[in-house]
């Protein structure tokens, strides 16, 4: 009985941390959304680039890694203010449909690249960090650090978006596009800087799932779908309610995976979302 | 301070205004008077750059707006407050007023013009830390105007304040920017609200269908049998 009880504390507390991370995921894909009002179905793929960008600096040209690592983040932003000026902004004013298709076929697009230019084989930056072992219960400590980190960028978006001019006129941009030049705002500059912040935040989760995870082309396929399905049970665009779905995600992931098979753990959750989205479609605190 | 000479705006095919033309000289309060759809809110659209005008010259101290972008006219000192207000609404107050200071020039004179604002509008301190969408229609437009002050503009356009507000609140809306316009800054405000707004400023311009129809001071207007007739019932 008594290790029973610690093998279920240990999945609780490993769906703890996987949630850390997919709300770190669902914050950037949300944060776009909620601004600039257009999904990212390629979100995931900037995120393969990115791994892929650490994997190239450190393990090829042999940068430090802390290097490596700040420079994904960087390199990711810009990459997300790309997207922005060449992809988004000539069909911000189409149909959301076509807003749709358009990520959508870059998604494809940036697996196809991958493809050609890194090749199909699975790299690794090689980094293998300790688990730890406490109280009967194993913990990868790299998991552990990406919690960290995650929650961590986390709140530093949420004082960016609180404290800042920038960031109330990203929160103001969502409630009212039509008057922000009244406010000396332009709105060109503010979707600009957003997107390159939801960049940044891909790039801080590259940084994060390089050092657990293999690289390939389609490891997107991986993050991605599991991402938008958080924020739409959170309320697209509503950060806090993607936060408080990565956590019920994880869990079912998690303890689900505990009491069944590990792929149940999946089977569980996606189930979980349909039903709640015949229960409520507009997410957990989505207003429309 | 501001003068517009033969401005023709529209949207699409319909053209609501045809050559308007007239001026503000600094410190004085004047209206845009009319009744509804004489395109009294395109014409603060054209001087804001939200719309474009097709033809005539807008300047501001000399200088034409018309190579100025829109997020730049408030840099030159003229701040709006829009119709409707238009808060945001799930920001705070405090928050709203903050963004009516966005620009890098005003961020240093935060502090003391939000202290203005409260002492101009004591009850937007007490609800500071309040949703902007939760207050009602007459202390929205306080906040609207306190936005707009936050900018330290040198004139202030405003949009049907009394607009959507119960008679008593109208009043003490009025009685609000006559304050400011004693404050000395420079007022262009444009109105259904004929009998209210021709107490509270010095002139007046009546534009029907896009048209300059007359101007003159506020008391020769309210003496007039053209307005005294059609829009005062008298």
């Amino acid at each position: 009985m008594q290790i029973f009880d610690v093998f279920l504390l240990e999945a609780v507390i490993n769906g703890i941390l996987l949630g850390g991370i997919l709300a770190l995921l669902a914050l950037g894909l949300n944060l776009i959304f909620g601004v600039i009002d257009v999904v990212w179905i390629c979100y995931a793929e900037l995120i393969m680039l990115g791994m892929y960008s650490v994997y190239y600096l450190h393990n090829v040209y042999h940068w430090p890694l802390a290097l490596a690592l700040l420079a994904c983040v960087l390199l990711v932003a810009a990459l997300g203010a790309l997207l922005h000026v060449l992809v988004i902004r000539p069909v911000l004013g189409a149909e959301p449909i076509n807003q749709l298709l358009v990520t959508g076929g870059v998604l494809f697009f940036l697996q196809a690249v991958a493809t050609l230019a890194f090749g199909v084989e699975f790299k690794n930056v090689g980094v293998s960090l300790p688990t730890l072992q406490v109280g009967g219960m194993y913990l990868s400590f790299a998991r552990l650090i990406a919690f960290v980190v995650a929650l961590g960028g986390m709140v530093a978006v949420y004082l960016f978006l609180k404290r800042t001019y920038i960031g109330t006129a990203i929160r103001a941009i969502s409630q009212d596009r039509g008057i922000m030049p009244l406010m000396g705002v332009s709105a060109n500059r503010i979707f600009v800087l957003t997107s390159a912040l939801g960049g940044a935040l891909a790039g801080l989760a590259a940084c994060l799932l390089v050092l657990q995870y293999d690289i390939h082309p389609a490891i997107g396929l991986t993050f991605g779908p599991i991402t938008f399905l958080v924020c739409v049970l959170g309320g697209l665009g509503n950060m806090v309610g993607g936060f408080i779905a990565a956590f019920i995600f994880a869990q079912f992931i998690s303890v689900g995976g505990y009491f069944l098979a590990l792929e149940w753990g999946y089977v569980l959750a996606f189930l979980f979302f349909i039903g709640m989205m015949f229960w409520r479609p507009q997410g957990l605190l989505g207003g429309k | 301070m501001l003068q517009l000479a033969n401005v023709s705006a529209g949207y699409g095919s319909f053209q609501a205004l045809f050559e308007v033309s007239l001026e503000v000289n600094a410190g004085e309060s004047v209206a845009v008077i009319g009744p509804n759809g004489a395109g009294k809110t395109t014409l603060l659209r054209v001087i804001s750059k939200i719309i474009e005008m097709r033809s005539g010259t807008v300047t501001m101290e000399g200088r034409s707006l018309n190579d100025v972008a829109p997020h730049q006219v408030i840099a030159l000192g003229i701040a709006q407050v829009p119709e409707n207000r238009r808060l945001f609404p799930k920001l705070t107050v405090e928050e709203n007023l903050k963004m009516g200071g966005f620009l890098p020039a005003a961020r240093a004179h935060y502090g003391e013009r939000l202290e203005f604002v409260y002492s101009l509008f004591p009850r937007m301190k007490e609800r500071r830390a309040q949703r902007a969408g939760t207050l009602s229609g007459g202390e929205q437009q306080m906040c609207a105007i306190g936005r707009a002050l936050m900018s330290g503009p040198k004139l202030l356009l405003l949009d049907e304040p009394s607009a959507g507000l119960a008679p008593v609140v109208v009043q003490s809306i009025f009685g609000l920017i006559k304050r400011i316009c004693g404050e000395g800054y420079t007022v262009l405000i444009v109105e259904q609200n004929i009998r209210q707004v021709l107490k509270v400023v010095d002139r007046a311009y009546l534009l029907e269908t896009g048209r300059i129809k007359t101007s003159g001071s506020s008391a020769a207007l309210l003496a007039s049998d053209e307005i005294r007739k059609a829009y005062l019932g008298l």
